[in-house]
């Protein structure tokens, strides 16, 4: 019998209430010493010759008969009335089947409750109208000939700036989201950092990182009979197909959104696009299959990003070093739509043990492309500020960073003072300085030209997964097995893990085993790939559907054979067990194949997490770097990663995953900003050649070290989600590093080698005025 | 087939061999070898990601060189043949290459795999015995946004390996 309960779900740090329907479960926690046989081994994935051969059919490479290509018109104004749209021109271009625009859209609310095309562009690169062509060049061509009558307005791109009164307005009642700010207030901050025997501060600025995933947004829509079908690439097939749903009108049974493989997604694809609503309106127009890609250039400028940050932030502490009060202002550019902002302040709130906390974090409405999830948004930048600010402090009391982070180390979560479901923060220390030489450091080189230093930062994030997430396992009368759940492989392995799981449980081989995921179509609902939820969330529901599925084969061999249930075990595909004193052994294939075609159906649903405990995941990284005090070149030597993220349940793409973190972060220290024009409001690197990101050659030694420990409070694997940690301390880490190596402490990032060559020049200068007396 | 090629106006007959099959196709001039691989063909397993030069995702080979195959028109590959990744395999066998990419996990969404393969053994077919160097420089121009690049690295040296073995079993004591 079904069970409603109510449980805590966290998605990129937003934690809500949700109700959920879950079965009574049949699995409990597997030993945390047990060794598992399938589950923990460093599985191959089960569809890595699809992507190593090319097979592998993504959203974009979709072509269907008759199908169209569309293209968005975009604002070239980062802030302007659309007065007056002619597209009689285009509309004669032959080849064009469709143009929309405001004037022919339906009113259907998009974000911020605007129309999808408004009579007010605020970005440029704003959608103004989409042309639908028989090829992409006709569409091109067709925009071109789009006539459009703006009326420029004056823009804003600073979030602080745009708080002024005289501040131009992106929407009516003003550029703060929800008109203040988010304020978190622990204890007296203002007293304590009185009664400090320190304090430190500093402004600290993150630039945008764009995700740049290498496949870029888009979808591919096609009515089939009384159903549209969405090839979609997307983080979120469920979500897409409620939103598809909406706009059309449609019940949810007839939108099927499919998506087998993904070109990255980072946090990018979690909501539904502007492009997908568009095509399926164009293909319910047309009558044709519609494919809907953007370009490059618009996926740096429309398809979201990590907004930038500044931060204001004040750390007291008492000589021994106990953390006192931190004090947190962040303003966060949100660009022009994005209904939320990330939490910034979320590492100052829960990081440290510390009693006097305040956070107020200023999300505002600026005139650029809307932000978006990035890979754990707001922890990343938040957590920038606050460990460097701790290394900092660290100088000023004379003390060892790392013995700073450990004097002031969370026994419970902060938050609410709940105790932890399991907490390996201090081991990730431990491990992670023994493995980097942290104790050899002053050893270092620091005399040429090219310094080394070692920097460490820490590490915080959620990552419990949550209900509602359900999935069946069925065996066929060949004794191959199926699992189906809704999820979706954002390219972290989620197929193989869900095997391996199945395997583990029901006792079957897993090349017998095949998921099928990334498909609406199957049913089974299972919430958003974000978070680092999945793997928590789904592999819990597939192991309890693979237990029901097993309990049934076992009940069914035991009547088959005459024996009592009890007596038997399903291993490796084999039924084994006594009868009358004699051993039985039959492969499960050959019990089901002489029941005809019979099916076994194993359902499972993923219980609530436990009340009364904090979920985290906890980890640090190490980093060595050498700083080219010539070319003010910074490259990182190596990193040691070191997390906690529970059970790990495969080691090899957990590996990946740890590692993709780190240099997503090394990127956002190093190299990584889209640059906006202040005078026009136009983003000017939109592209690869100009918006760099991490090649072969920028890559470091990377260790990888998990602690790997089952945490036997949360749900029946054990495990925590992995994909978002490890992009959080390394860029902290980084500059944490720089500063030991040359003495500078930045306060923003990318490190280039611009910024790096200026800040030696004038630390000379200010070395030469201190030897000659010159103040000033 | 005329043996310099007929640059237009319009569609011209333009004579492709790839993954060794001769297609006769009509394409504009301006067509890309990407698009047309792509797009008239259906080989998707390369990809476009910048279409400009800058990320490796869409390499393919012309006769044994690695080129970018959206820097390419179509109708200026008719002298030579061209291999993508759908034709790596050997009787039906991947190759090494490709095998190494899987057993060392050398990919995460995979949307650069083919570029990166292609270059990688690009290398190995005229460098049988790379150093780490060797191996980094290869792939040098292939970005991969999901940071692959630690397990590229050790998936180049297990291909190495695995044609220096079946090479050593083909001609042995030599
Ligand atoms: S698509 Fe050819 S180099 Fe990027
Ligand atoms: S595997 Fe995703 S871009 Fe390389």
């Amino acid at each position: 019998m079904a069970k409603l309960v109510k449980t805590k779900v966290e998605v990129e740090g937003e934690v809500s209430e949700e109700y959920a329907l879950v079965q009574e479960p049949l699995t409990t926690p597997w030993d945390v010493e047990e060794e598992l046989k399938v589950v923990g081994k460093p599985v191959p994935r089960v569809d890595g010759e699809e992507r190593a051969s090319g097979a592998a059919h993504y959203p974009s490479d979709i072509r269907l008969p008759g199908m169209l290509h569309a293209k968005f018109l975009r604002s070239p104004y980062p802030h302007a009335r659309v007065r007056r749209i002619d597209t009689s021109r285009a509309e004669q271009l032959p080849g064009v089947r469709a143009v929309m625009s405001k004037d022919n859209a339906p009113a259907t609310p998009w974000n911020n409750k605007r129309p999808i095309f408004d009579d007010v562009a605020r970005f440029a690169g704003d959608e103004v109208a989409a042309v639908a062509a028989d090829t992409l060049t006709i569409a091109r061509q067709a925009l071109r000939l789009i006539q459009v009558d703006y009326e420029p307005l004056p823009f804003v791109l600073d979030p602080e700036a745009a708080l002024h009164d005289d501040a131009p307005k992106i929407y009516p009642d003003g550029n703060l989201l929800d008109g203040e700010p988010t304020k978190y207030e622990r204890g007296d901050v203002e007293l304590a950092l009185a009664e400090a025997d320190v304090v430190v501060e500093g402004t600290f600025e993150t630039p945008t990182q764009v995700h740049n995933s290498l496949e870029t947004h888009g979808s591919v829509v096609t009515w089939e009979g009384d159903q549209v079908v969405v090839y979609d690439s997307t983080q979120n097939v469920f979500g897409v197909r409620d939103c598809v749903a909406r706009w059309l009108g449609l019940d949810r049974n007839r939108v099927r959104v499919v998506k087998q493989f993904m070109g990255g997604g980072f946090g990018s694809k979690l909501g539904t696009g502007k492009y997908t609503v568009a095509a399926a309106l164009l293909a319910k127009r047309t009558g044709r299959p519609i494919r809907f890609f953007l370009d490059r250039t618009e996926e740096n400028i429309a398809a979201g990003h990590r907004h930038a940050t500044r931060q204001y932030l004040r750390v007291g502490a008492k000589r021994d070093g106990t953390l006192l009060a931190i004090d947190l202002r962040s303003y966060t550019a949100l660009g022009a739509y994005s209904a939320w902002g990330a939490a910034v302040g979320g590492p100052a709130r829960e990081l440290y043990n510390c009693a006097n906390v305040r956070t107020y974090e200023y999300n505002v409405f600026t005139n650029i492309g809307p932000q978006s999830a990035f890979r754990a948004p707001g922890y990343v930048e938040g957590m920038f500020g606050l460990e460097i600010l701790m290394d900092e402090l660290a100088g000023q009391l004379g003390m060892d960073p790392l013995e700073l982070r450990i004097k002031n180390y969370a026994a419970r979560s902060p938050l609410n003072n709940l105790p932890y479901s399991s907490n390996g923060l201090l081991d990730t220390y431990e491990e992670g300085a023994r493995a980097i030489g942290w104790d050899k450091r002053q050893q270092l080189d620091r005399t040429g030209t090219r310094r080394r230093g070692i920097g460490m930062a820490s590490q915080i994030w959620g990552g419990a997964g949550a209900p509602p997430s359900y999935a069946r396992v069925q065996v066929q009368s060949d004794a191959s097995v199926t699992v189906i759940t809704g999820t979706q492989d954002i390219g972290t392995g989620t197929k193989t893990i869900l095997a391996q799981i199945t395997a583990e449980e029901l006792g079957v081989p897993l090349d017998k085993i095949r998921v099928e995921i990334g498909d609406s179509e199957w049913g089974l609902y299972s919430i958003l790939s974000g978070g680092s939820m999945t793997a928590a969330t789904v592999g819990p529901a597939v192991r309890e559907a693979a237990a029901d599925a097993k309990g049934q084969l076992i009940n069914l061999a035991a009547q088959f054979l005459q024996v009592r249930p009890s007596t038997l075990t399903l291993n490796d595909g084999v039924i084994r067990g006594v009868k009358r004193r004699r051993p039985i052994e039959k492969r499960l294939a050959e019990i089901l194949g002489e029941l005809g075609d019979i099916m076994v159906i194993g359902n499972g649903s993923r219980a609530p997490n436990p009340d009364g405990v904090a979920i985290r995941t906890f980890g640090a990284q190490f980093v060595e770097v050498e700083v080219d005090i010539e070319t003010g070149a910074v490259r990182v030597i190596k990193v040691v990663a070191s997390h906690d993220c529970g059970r790990i349940l495969n080691p090899l793409t957990t590996s990946s995953q740890i590692e993709g973190g780190v240099l997503q972060g090394m990127g956002y220290a190093l190299m990584e900003q889209q640059i906006v024009d202040p005078k026009t409001g136009v983003v000017v690197n939109p592209n690869l050649e100009n918006y760099f990101i991490p090649t072969m050659l920028d890559v470091p030694e990377i260790q990888v070290h998990m602690i790997d420990r089952a945490d036997p409070n949360i749900n029946n694997l054990g495990a925590k989600g992995v994909g978002e940690p490890p992009i959080i301390p390394t860029a902290p880490a980084i500059v944490n590093a720089v500063y030991d190596a040359i003495g500078i402490r930045f306060r923003s990032i990318p490190l280039t080698r611009d910024r790096v060559l200026d800040a030696l020049e004038r630390q000379q200068t200010s070395d030469i005025r201190q030897q000659t007396g010159v103040s000033g | 087939m005329p043996e310099t090629p007929i640059y237009g106006p319009g569609r011209v007959p333009v004579k492709l061999v790839v993954n060794g099959q001769t297609h006769l196709l009509n394409l504009l001039p301006s067509e890309t070898l990407a698009e047309v691989l792509r797009g008239e063909l259906g080989l998707t397993g390369t990809k476009v990601v910048c279409g400009m030069g800058d990320c490796g995702a869409c390499t393919v080979w012309l006769g044994s060189k690695p080129v970018y195959s959206c820097l390419q028109l179509a109708i200026d590959c008719q002298s030579q043949p061209i291999t993508t990744i759908e034709g790596l395999k050997r009787n039906g066998e991947l190759h090494p290459v490709q095998q190494a990419f899987i057993a060392d996990d050398a990919f995460q969404c995979g949307y650069c795999t083919s570029g990166q393969v292609m270059s990688m053994a690009a290398l190995l077919e005229r460098n049988p015995d790379p150093d780490e160097e060797a191996i980094r420089s290869a792939v040098a121009g292939n970005l991969c946004r999901c940071g692959a690049y630690p397990k590229i690295v050790r998936a180049g040296k297990r291909a190495a390996e695995m044609l220096r073995v079946s090479k050593e079993r083909e001609a042995p004591g030599e």
